[in-house]
């Protein structure tokens, strides 16, 4: 069996720790999210929302817990699109070329990348959670250790999967792709409407309908709804709105976000299948 | 007396065309290297030569013609030619945060050499290439001469059917030149073929079984450094007169001249004989003829010759890590 994915894995952990500017600031950038954003949000909505009842069954959590799920998955995104730029550098300095032309499968550098990219990920997805709770945000509230274990490993596979398919896009731009700049416009363009038309900050009822059904199969909703699942529970109630999350909820989130993988990795064989490197 | 078996082709192309855009750079080019060759493709800049080595090693697929590598075909069965060659390219193709130890590591896991003979390697490369004392330095902290050593140890590092060279030694000194040819020669009696690009004609000369020169996208002759020579006659005079022009239509009437060709200030005069024997023959001619000769040399052509005659071009040396610039000779084709 080749392991050449787990060589690139390598190479690309190497330069995330030696970057340090990169790696304490993709570790900074979702605290202070949350410790701004989600503080200044939390202070307004939770006063607003104060005298909604609560259904039976249901536990009532503050705006910052609410937000927090989305947090993670914005900088997930956020992270997961910026990690195929890797690959346009090396294309552009010329070590694609030795990578191309060297005998390991081309899908391992989509792979190797993925795994790095994955990695990243649950390092800022632990230290959203650690700092969240730090300052306020109720994850895991009367989970016993057993269940908060579960709980995290539950929400590091939404990661996993949902970094994976960005990942893969990523990976397939970069090397379709001539320059940083080219590239840098076409993520933006990206993330504005995935993180917009998603759960992450607001509930999806009072979108618009054709809206309301892009969001619901967003893959960013999808992976907040797992999120939520796991860190706060299947039936509470937020920012005036109940939510209840059933088993197979759930589960078709996780298959959305797999086919939605799935995809993007074809995206990217193909793209590389493509890819000329001179 | 036994006969030689002919050595197979490792190596095979067949009227490869590939164009950019309106731009033809390789225009039906064809070439056999045997299998256990050093084989160099010499060509002035812009004559085609990256462009069939990125073929050869899959970089580009091919537009027309057929190539093989190993006996593989490079449009079939690229994945087999991949795993069949090594490459020292002409860039530099470092990542700047690597270490010199991490790149090589990182290479021989690309070709997935088991771990104990990568580590065996690299400290032997390390040794080759003189950079033992630099091994945990990042590759940004290197100078050019010892990031073109690193590539070159890189290359190095597997031992592949056929090793492209892609103008290897640009930028060394001479001594780490000399010790990067020895090494190659003791890689190529190992029996891994070396196909070779080079603008260092010395190199060409002393490392090649067989020599391709190339240029607008066509071969232009093939043949040993000998065969090659050769074709230019017995020897080379050059000559400075106060009537070049009509010097050289003079000297191309003589029989023992095989060609006389307008060069810098001078004349370059191929001849069929000994150059000692022809030469007196040539000045009493021009005297004769009322042309005053103001300077003489007489040598054996040599590979920079042979480049020089084919391409119309010479080229020179240029600093460290550049490709070297071509000057047309005057009244060259």
């Amino acid at each position: 069996m080749n392991y050449g994915f787990a060589n690139i894995y390598w190479r690309d952990m190497i330069r995330f720790v030696r970057f340090r500017t990169m790696l304490i600031s993709s570790l900074l950038q979702p605290a202070l999210w949350l410790a701004f954003f989600g503080i200044a949000m939390s202070s307004s909505f939770d006063s607003l929302m104060s005298g909604v009842p609560v259904p039976p069954g249901a536990h009532a959590v503050g705006y910052l817990t609410f937000m927090a799920a989305g947090i993670i998955a914005m900088t997930t995104l956020f992270t997961s699109l910026f990690g195929g730029m890797i690959i346009l550098f090396d294309k552009n300095w010329g070590l694609m070329r030795e990578i191309l032309a060297s005998p390991m499968p081309r899908d391992h550098v989509i792979l190797g990348i993925g795994l790095s990219g994955v990695t990243k990920s649950f390092i800022q997805a632990t230290i959203i959670m650690v700092f969240g709770i730090l300052i306020g945000v109720g994850f895991f509230v009367g989970f016993s250790a057993a269940e908060i274990a579960l709980a995290v490993a539950g929400i590091l596979i939404f990661v996993a999967v949902f970094a994976l398919g960005f990942l893969f896009l990523s990976a397939g731009i970069a090397i379709s792709m001539e320059t940083p700049e080219g590239m840098q416009g076409i993520i933006t363009l990206l993330t504005m409407p995935i993180f917009f038309a998603s759960n992450a900050l607001y509930p999806l009822d009072a979108f618009p309908a054709f809206l309301k059904v892009l969001s619901t199969y967003n893959p960013m909703t999808l992976l907040i709804n797992g999120i939520r699942y796991f860190a706060i529970g299947d039936d509470f109630v937020a920012i005036g709105k109940h939510y209840v999350y059933t088993t197979g909820d759930i589960v078709f989130s996780f298959a959305g976000l797999v086919v939605f993988a799935l995809v993007m990795y074809g995206f990217a064989r193909w793209r590389f299948s493509k890819a000329v490197v001179t | 007396m036994t006969q030689q078996p002919e050595k197979e082709a490792i190596i095979t192309v067949e009227n490869l065309e590939y164009a950019y855009c309106d731009f033809k750079a390789v225009d039906g080019i064809g070439l056999t290297v045997k299998k256990g060759e050093v084989f160099s493709f010499l060509g002035p800049n812009g004559a085609g030569k990256s462009t069939v080595i990125n073929a050869l090693i899959t970089l580009l697929s091919l537009q027309k013609g057929k190539a093989t590598v190993a006996g593989y075909d490079v449009s079939r069965d690229p994945q087999k030619v991949r795993e069949s060659i090594g490459i020292v390219f002409q860039e530099i193709t470092l990542d700047r945060d690597m270490t010199v130890w991490e790149i090589l590591e990182f290479h021989g896991k690309l070709y997935s050499m088991p771990r104990n003979e990568r580590r065996i390697r690299i400290e032997e490369l390390l040794d080759l290439v003189q950079l033992r004392n630099k091994r945990d330095i990042r590759t940004k902290y290197l100078s050019g001469g010892m990031k073109r050593r690193l590539e070159i140890a890189r290359g190095l590092m597997t031992r592949l059917k056929v090793l492209f060279l892609d103008e290897p030694t640009i930028g060394l000194d001479p001594q780490t030149r000399m010790r990067m040819w020895d090494y190659i020669r003791k890689v190529n009696k190992e029996g891994t073929t070396i196909f070779l690009t080079t603008h260092y004609m010395d190199e060409a000369d002393m490392l090649s079984d067989q020599i391709s020169i190339i240029d607008n996208g066509r071969i232009i002759i093939t043949g040993t450094n000998w065969q090659l020579k050769n074709t230019l006659g017995q020897d080379i005079i050059y000559l400075e007169t106060s009537d070049n022009i009509a010097a050289i239509q003079l000297l191309r009437t003589l029989p023992s001249v095989k060609d006389a060709t307008k060069k810098f200030r001078g004349i370059l005069v191929s001849v069929h004989k000994d150059g000692t024997k022809v030469l007196p023959k040539i000045i009493e001619r021009l005297r004769e003829n009322g042309i005053s000769i103001d300077t003489v040399n007489l040598k054996k052509p040599s590979m920079d010759d042979v480049f020089v005659y084919y391409t119309g071009k010479e080229i020179r040396d240029d600093p460290p890590g550049k490709n070297g610039t071509l000057t047309h000779r005057p009244g060259g084709s």
